[in-house]
């Protein structure tokens, strides 16, 4: 064998091996689109769960999960830009930076299921906040925290030095340059990150499995202090717990939380291309 | 009149009323506060990990207390009888998180190897967001195919049940995959181009050179990617408990363990921390497999970002 056609065959199985990756994502999403869409219908998205979940809406589970991941938004933004902005802006190469970094990576590979515990010890226990949206929101925040740190970082460090230099010399503070001309400049990267932490949060199960979710609550909720049913939790429930139950409706939940999950992606992906197009450097 | 200087136009805000030396004290004062809360976010992070370690401390640690180590990493976990051994959970997480790596690592490099070396532009612009999109679908939606229609299919290629190790690692390696492309990839494409270049000139085909010079020096990247998909394949929760059958046995050695029903840790918390009295025996020992997998993913993690941070070092030294 000629090295050239070493060559050719070695491409040849690296592309077939890539296919073989590519090729079952393509085929799980449309699979679930196809056996769903037949379920999905205005009733379906906005209706309640009627005679033990086996007919009518999954609207309060659609809401939760809403509801939930505005509330991870709330309990993550703040904390997860203010450390972007400290080790884009402010962090030396100290022993504290290093340890910083080491606490992020390690706060990115805790299993979801362990924030589940964390959130239960702390929040629902501890802080004696019950199961309740606001334990949940808690949770799903910190565990989304080091996606929406390390985008955001990232986004800030690529805003050009010159504009930080322009800014100090025309005499404004450190804090004045970056909120009046660095954080505008990496806002759609940072938009990007939360936009798309948020989308991990709203499709966990694991975590809001003991801090959040009600089996069966055909209601909204009434406070952040009260349960909630959630997407993710709900599709378990209807596919392993509950006997008996109609396929079309466990599809028709699977493809609504995809969709939401999906379409989260999107926007993240639209928002950073459109603003790379019009960046100003 | 003519020699008077032209003035600023005054300044309009939340200072306005305020004289320009107390201004300048006020905006002093301000960017002190700020840039500590700045500094409190970004310590927080140590103070967190440092927090969750805590509470599992807390509720985890009267498992360790009150029963025996020998007992607690037995054999026999039979909760209602008080035998609360995790070895059968341990080596049912290893089995699954093993045979989904060992799917993964090829899968993974490969098709890394592919979009960083070979593919054309337009098959990239395709193919990475569509990987994005694998790591965006929910794990439970993975989990819910691998019940309804993995699981059958396995049944019927002869093994006994569909929920077993080889199930949930063919569904853990597709979950992993993500992580292990992106970062493998970003190895790689920081491999400096001189190096490709060098090859080819002196007569490399392209596959030579990225088999005998890129993947060598890419090779630190390519661990920590895979290190990093084993931290996500051990943690990995509902779509294992879906589909690895939740049989709390150790399978024998052989080939055909790989199609028996075994119960990893992440899934024995998630299907028993709902029926358990707050404050059991039991609950402890929840939040002491907990406390496990915490120390496990910590080791590789720590381990993993300690290489990152040696590679970057090692790069910055590189440019200067």
């Amino acid at each position: 064998m000629t090295r050239q056609q070493a060559h050719q065959l070695a491409v040849g199985l690296i592309s077939a091996v890539a296919a073989l990756v590519v090729i079952p994502i393509v085929l799980v999403i449309l699979f679930i689109i196809v056996r769903g869409i037949g379920t999905l219908d205005w009733e379906f998205i906005t209706t309640v769960p009627r005679s033990g979940m086996k007919e009518g809406g999954i609207m309060p589970a659609i809401l939760g999960t809403v509801i939930l991941t505005f509330g991870t938004a709330i309990a993550c933004i703040p904390l997860a830009i203010g450390a972007a902005i400290y080790l884009a802006e402010y962090a030396r190469d100290t022993r504290l930076t290093r340890w910083v970094r080491l606490a992020i990576v390690n706060l990115a590979g805790i299993p979801s299921i362990v924030y589940g515990l964390f959130g239960l010890g702390a929040f629902v226990l501890f802080l004696n906040l019950g199961t309740s949206i606001i334990a949940g929101s808690l949770t799903l925040g910190i565990m989304t925290l080091p996606v929406v740190i390390s985008t955001a970082e990232e986004a800030i460090l690529a805003v050009p030095q010159r504009f930080r230099m322009v800014s100090l010399s025309l005499g404004a503070t450190r804090w004045q340059t970056i909120r009046s001309q660095v954080l505008p400049q990496a806002m759609p990267g940072i938009i990007t990150g939360v936009i798309l932490g948020l989308s991990r949060a709203a499709g966990e199960t694991a975590p809001i499995l003991f801090t959040v979710s009600a089996f069966y609550l055909p209601r909204l909720p009434h406070s952040i202090f009260d349960q909630t049913m959630a997407l993710p939790y709900h599709l378990y429930v209807i596919s392993t717990q509950v006997p008996d139950m109609p396929l079309s409706i466990q599809y028709g939940t699977a493809l609504v939380l995809m969709l939401i999950v999906l379409s989260l992606t999107l926007i993240a992906s639209i928002v950073r291309t459109k603003m790379r197009r019009r960046r100003e450097w | 009149m003519s020699d008077e200087p032209v003035r600023p136009k005054p300044y309009v805000g939340l200072f306005s009323q305020v004289s320009p030396s107390d201004r300048l004290r006020l905006r002093g004062i301000i960017d002190f506060v700020i840039e500590r809360l700045i500094q409190f976010a970004g310590v927080s992070t140590i103070f967190i990990v440092g927090l969750i370690f805590f509470f599992l401390i807390r509720e985890g640690l009267p498992a360790f207390l009150d029963i025996p180590l020998r007992q607690l990493f037995g054999g026999r976990w039979y909760p209602i009888d008080d035998f609360f051994g995790l070895w059968p959970l341990i080596v049912g997480s290893i089995l699954v998180t093993v045979g989904a790596i060992v799917i993964a690592i090829p899968l993974g490099l490969t098709t890394a190897i592919y979009l960083g070396e070979f593919a054309p532009q337009w098959q990239r612009e395709i193919l990475k967001p569509l990987i994005e999109v694998l790591a965006g679908i929910p794990s439970i939606v993975l989990g819910f195919l691998g019940w309804v229609v993995l699981a059958p299919i396995v049944q019927r290629l002869g093994a006994p049940t569909g929920l077993t190790v080889f199930t949930g690692s063919l569904i853990l390696a597709y979950m992993s995959l993500p992580t292990i492309i992106s970062i493998s990839e970003d190895a790689l494409y920081a491999v400096p181009k001189e190096y490709r270049d060098g090859a080819l000139a002196i007569g490399a085909t392209q596959w030579q050179a990225v088999w005998r010079v890129v993947l060598p020096s890419a090779r630190s990247g390519l661990v920590i990617a895979i290190m990093l998909g084993i931290g996500r394949a051990i943690g990995e929760t509902m779509a294992v408990m879906m589909v690895t059958g939740n049989a709390a046995n150790v399978p024998g050695l052989g080939l055909d363990m790989l199609f028996q029903p075994v119960r990893t840790m992440t899934a024995t918390i998630a299907a028993e921390m709902g029926e358990v009295a707050q404050g059991s025996l039991h609950y402890s020992v929840l939040f002491a497999i907990g406390i496990v997998l915490f120390v496990i993913t910590f080791g590789i993690n720590s381990l993993a970002g300690r290489l990152m941070g040696t590679q970057a070092g090692r790069r910055r030294k590189e440019n200067i």
